[in-house]
């Protein structure tokens, strides 16, 4: 069905001049560009949310600083977790599911090519639109007006009332065109991995880093909707006369909380999961050893993903819901630590009896386990609520978040960057830069992120411009900062990675690592058409299979 | 009824402390640093305010049962850490590829259902214990009852102010709270209802009780018992827009005849100064009395903080700044000098007006 509609081919395109090769790019509908394409505008947006986070580091270096106006400094963190949620995370997950789902079953392309284009640039139109905000919030004239409601702009905050102008508008548009991207993107996930499995792969038999983007997939479905709903509700309170949110006319502040957390806490599972998914895929093949316990792994993902649906209101355990409610949130809160266990003892349970190969992917995943192991366990503490009366928008929760994305996903994404993009490029990625970008960032992660927990539990509030000198939060504050340039050292010499390595890089062959799953069979970077017979599997490792015809996995499956 | 739960009560209380000494002794060993900084800024002296907070120098039964759930969850979590990262280090360390063994594989296992079934059943046990531990305090805390003498106030959050109304009481002041000290043989705890006149706001005195929003539409309600006197800070803790920084509270823990005698001054209307007469024209000339109130004058706006007493407060502009008179007369001059996009508007008066405006304000004792 989808292999009339790709005309491109490497072949074509070798002679032509640069606006043709240019013009291949922006209409592509081959779910390799378009990978390529979610990844490299993530990697943009990356290092522009990077910015922002370098200026509100700047500003609270110590306390009474004036390297910013409080507006600015709002508008900062604001943009800051947009853009790294919605233009970063997402994306460049998406990024990897394109590129990687159809290798991994053996398809041609993705089930909905065009969808698959359509949803791309969708959202790239929402991350152009919030950034557009800088220039038309406030209708051009008054350039320089931001969002400054926050990233989860509550009611009545992001009213007319307290939101004059257009920029909460360029905010909602921005989220709300960029969902249906997600969605089209969700669909098509599915769509590819129900009906175009290649011959053999049985659901049992996927590789799990399929299964994973099938159950994320499905979890976008259910999350990003009301989100999309609750932004048209704000349109309508905005533009329309209603009284959603509008509180001055009896409208409803807590009901904008629920619409936005039922998404935002499955939000952090679909970009979580996906990283499970480069883990499970990762840690096998650098230990050497099939995946601990791959019916547990899915059966833990499909309960943390039912589960998670049920957990959001622990985001608002402080705005005096009754003592059941809060109990309850606790408990399911606590309950998901469960399954989500149970991932990290088997990834140590297939680490175990392996022969462990220090690789720059590996580094990074070891990285990812010890930080996500953290980061659950402050979890915890926050699910019980009213430990969370205490820590809930203080800086210990900013350590916690940051704990999940940047040491958990943007540990985990650096692993998937270090172990695909030979398959993606043709070229190793440079082991000794690899190395400096590893000790840089951990550096420079623990000494912000770690630090990080003290002030919040000193009663620093977290969205504050600045602090008084007297409250002792200064050295802290300090060290944070610090910390936060040596991560921008280490995302320069990772991106400085990517740029020469692209040029210079050892060649990679087809299986660099050794590995087993499909899309280390065909050439790298593999050809328009990725299978040039459609493959035909046996067991979860079809390449094991094929490497040891003598003691092949399909025996004991 | 009443008689059985507080027999209740009093055993949970008796075990609760015993496990409380046995858990503080844990914390003390498990997490020095967090002991350090507390036993840095625990101490309170009165009169003089402690400008550190701390969660867990808890000086109220709300922030005490907190901070001791708190550090039962930090030890059952610390040992969690403990032991999964020490299977972590050991793996890594103990089957790390040697040059030996190079292209040769290790055996390939694909999982034990003995294993798996022990890391589901026992997270699931860790996870009902801490359950049933955190339940019990959310009760307590919340479904506490309101016993009929308590202290009720009335918080009203603004953008960027806090109003605090005692009805009982029939004060209304601005950014400092008084509250009586509680005395656990004869308990006066304070119930604070928590409203909005704008966006949300949540009020958080880290070392008095957890922060509870304050919501338009949405009362929300919470206590206090503080057990010594002095001052407490805290500060808003709910975005609410671009000053949220500068919203910050003190808490005054006073003393039972402290208290009664602050509330005795509150309760007098403005005493008229002859000598501030000009200013006081110049006060109710100007759109100054459209958002403050001054009891017995004409001036009763309520968009603005309540300025009967205001020099009995040590803070002006929700604590961006002392109240002198140098601050008070830049503050009324121009607000963005001390808070930019304060809602309070630059007056643009004269120097002679502005003068005598402030000398008005220094006689609202």
């Amino acid at each position: 069905m989808s292999s009339n509609v790709i005309t491109v081919s490497v072949g074509q395109t070798e002679a032509k001049p640069w606006v043709d090769e240019l013009h291949q790019w922006l209409a592509t509908v081959d779910h390799k560009r378009l990978g390529i394409l979610y990844i490299v505008s993530a990697l943009m947006f990356l290092v522009i949310g990077g910015v922002e986070a370098l200026i509100i580091r700047i500003q609270l270096m110590h306390s009474h600083n004036n390297f910013v106006s409080p507006e600015v400094f709002n508008r900062m963190f604001t943009m800051h977790g947009t853009t790294m949620i919605f233009f970063v995370a997402m994306p460049v997950l998406f990024g990897f599911a394109n590129y990687l789902v159809p290798l991994m079953i053996g398809a041609r392309d993705m089930a909905f090519p065009r969808l698959n284009a359509f949803s791309f640039w969708l959202s790239f139109l929402g991350a152009l639109l919030l950034y557009f905000s800088f220039l038309g919030g406030s209708g051009l004239y008054g350039a320089g007006n931001a969002p400054d409601v926050g990233w989860w702009s509550y009611a009545p905050l992001g009213a007319r009332a307290f939101s004059p102008g257009h920029s909460s508008d360029y905010w909602t548009l921005s989220l709300l065109v960029s969902g249906f991207g997600s969605i089209g993107t969700a669909i098509n996930i599915i769509a590819t991995i129900l009906c175009l499995r290649c011959p053999g792969m049985k659901l049992n038999r996927m590789p799990l880093f399929a299964w994973l983007n099938l159950v994320m997939a499905g979890m976008v479905l259910i999350a990003i909707t009301p989100l999309s709903a609750a932004q048209i509700m704000l349109l309508i309170d905005r533009y329309l006369g209603g009284h959603f949110f509008d509180t001055q006319a009896g409208g409803s502040a807590v009901l904008w909380m629920h619409f936005f957390w039922i998404f935002g806490h499955p939000e952090v599972y679909v970009l979580i999961i996906p990283c499970f998914a480069f883990m499970s895929e990762i840690i096998p093949v650098f230990s050497r050893k099939p995946i601990f316990g791959y019916p547990v792994m899915v059966a833990a993902t499909v309960c943390i993903a039912f589960v998670s649906m049920s957990v959001w209101a622990h985001h608002m355990f402080t705005i005096g819901m009754n003592s059941y409610a809060n109990s309850f949130f606790t408990l399911t809160t606590m309950a998901v630590g469960v399954p989500t266990g149970i991932k990290i003892f088997n990834w140590i349970g297939t680490m175990w009896g392996g022969r462990i190969q220090f690789k720059t992917p590996m580094l990074f995943s070891i990285g990812f386990l010890f930080q996500f192991l953290i980061a659950g366990l402050t979890g915890i503490m926050m699910a019980a609520s009213p430990f969370d009366w205490q820590l809930s928008l203080s800086y210990f929760v900013v350590a916690h978040f940051h704990y999940v994305i940047v040491g958990g996903i943007l540990f985990a994404l650096f692993a998937a960057f270090y172990y695909w993009y030979p398959k993606m490029t043709g070229r190793m990625l440079s082991e000794s830069l690899g190395k400096w970008h590893f000790w840089l960032f951990l550096i420079g992660f623990h000494l912000t992120f770690d630090v990080m927990h003290v002030p919040g539990i000193l009663g620093m509030p977290r969205r504050i411009y600045t602090y008084e000198p007297s409250r002792g939060w200064d050295t802290l504050n300090f060290i944070i900062s610090v910390g936060a340039f040596i991560q921008a050292l280490a995302i320069l010499v990772f991106i400085a990675n990517l740029i020469v390595s692209y040029f210079k890089g050892a060649t990679a062959g087809n299986d660099p690592w050794d590995a087993w799953t499909l899309e280390w069979s065909i050439s790298s970077p593999p050809p328009a058409y990725n299978f040039a017979m459609v493959p035909t599997v046996a067991s979860r490792r079809p390449l094991w299979d094929l490497k040891h015809p003598e003691d092949p996995d399909s025996r004991y499956e | 009824m009443a008689r059985n739960s507080g027999m209740k009560n009093g055993r949970k209380e008796m075990s609760a402390r015993r496990t409380r000494s046995v858990l503080s002794r844990c914390w003390q060993i498990v997490l020095p640093p967090f002991c350090s900084t507390s036993a840095l800024w625990a101490v309170g002296t009165d009169g003089t305010p402690n400008n550190g907070t701390n969660i867990f120098s808890p000086a109220s039964t709300p922030a005490k049962s907190i901070a001791d759930l708190s550090i039962f969850v930090l030890v059952i979590t610390g040992i969690i850490f403990v032991v999964v990262f020490a299977l972590l280090f050991y793996s890594v360390v103990k089957f790390r590829g040697r040059a030996i063994d190079a292209g040769r594989e290790p055996a390939q296992v694909y999982g034990s259902t003995q294993i798996e079934l022990a890391w589901t059943i026992i997270p699931t046990l860790i996870v009902v214990v801490l359950f049933l531990a955190t339940a019990r305090v959310i009760h307590a805390v919340q479904d506490a009852p309101e016993p009929p003498d308590a202290v009720e106030v009335t918080v009203i959050g603004h953008q960027y102010w806090w109003e605090f109304r005692y009805p009982k009481l029939g004060i209304v002041t601005a950014n400092e709270l008084h509250i009586p000290v509680s005395n656990p043989r004869h308990p006066t705890p304070t119930f604070v209802q928590l409203l909005s006149a704008d966006t949300d706001h949540s009020f958080w005195v880290p070392e008095l009780a957890g922060k509870t929003d304050l919501i338009p539409n949405h009362p929300n309600r919470m206590w206090v018992d503080p057990q010594r006197t002095g001052v407490f800070l805290g500060q808003c803790a709910q975005y609410c827009g671009t000053q949220h920084a500068k919203m910050l509270l003190r808490i005054s823990v006073d003393g039972p005849e402290d208290f009664a005698s602050w509330v005795r001054a509150q309760q007098k209307p403005e005493v008229e100064d002859a000598g501030a007469i000009a200013g006081k024209r110049v006060f109710e000339r100007n759109a100054c009395m459209n958002c403050h109130s001054v009891g017995g004058t004409p001036a009763d706006g309520r968009f603005g903080p309540d300025l009967t007493h205001l020099i009995s407060r040590t803070t002006i502009a929700a604590g961006a700044a002392e109240n002198t008179r140098d601050n008070l007369r830049l503050w009324i001059q121009n607000p963005s000098a001390i808070k930019p996009s304060s809602l309070m508007p630059s007056m643009k008066l004269s120097d002679a007006d502005l003068d005598a405006v402030v000398s008005y304000m220094e006689t609202l004792h």
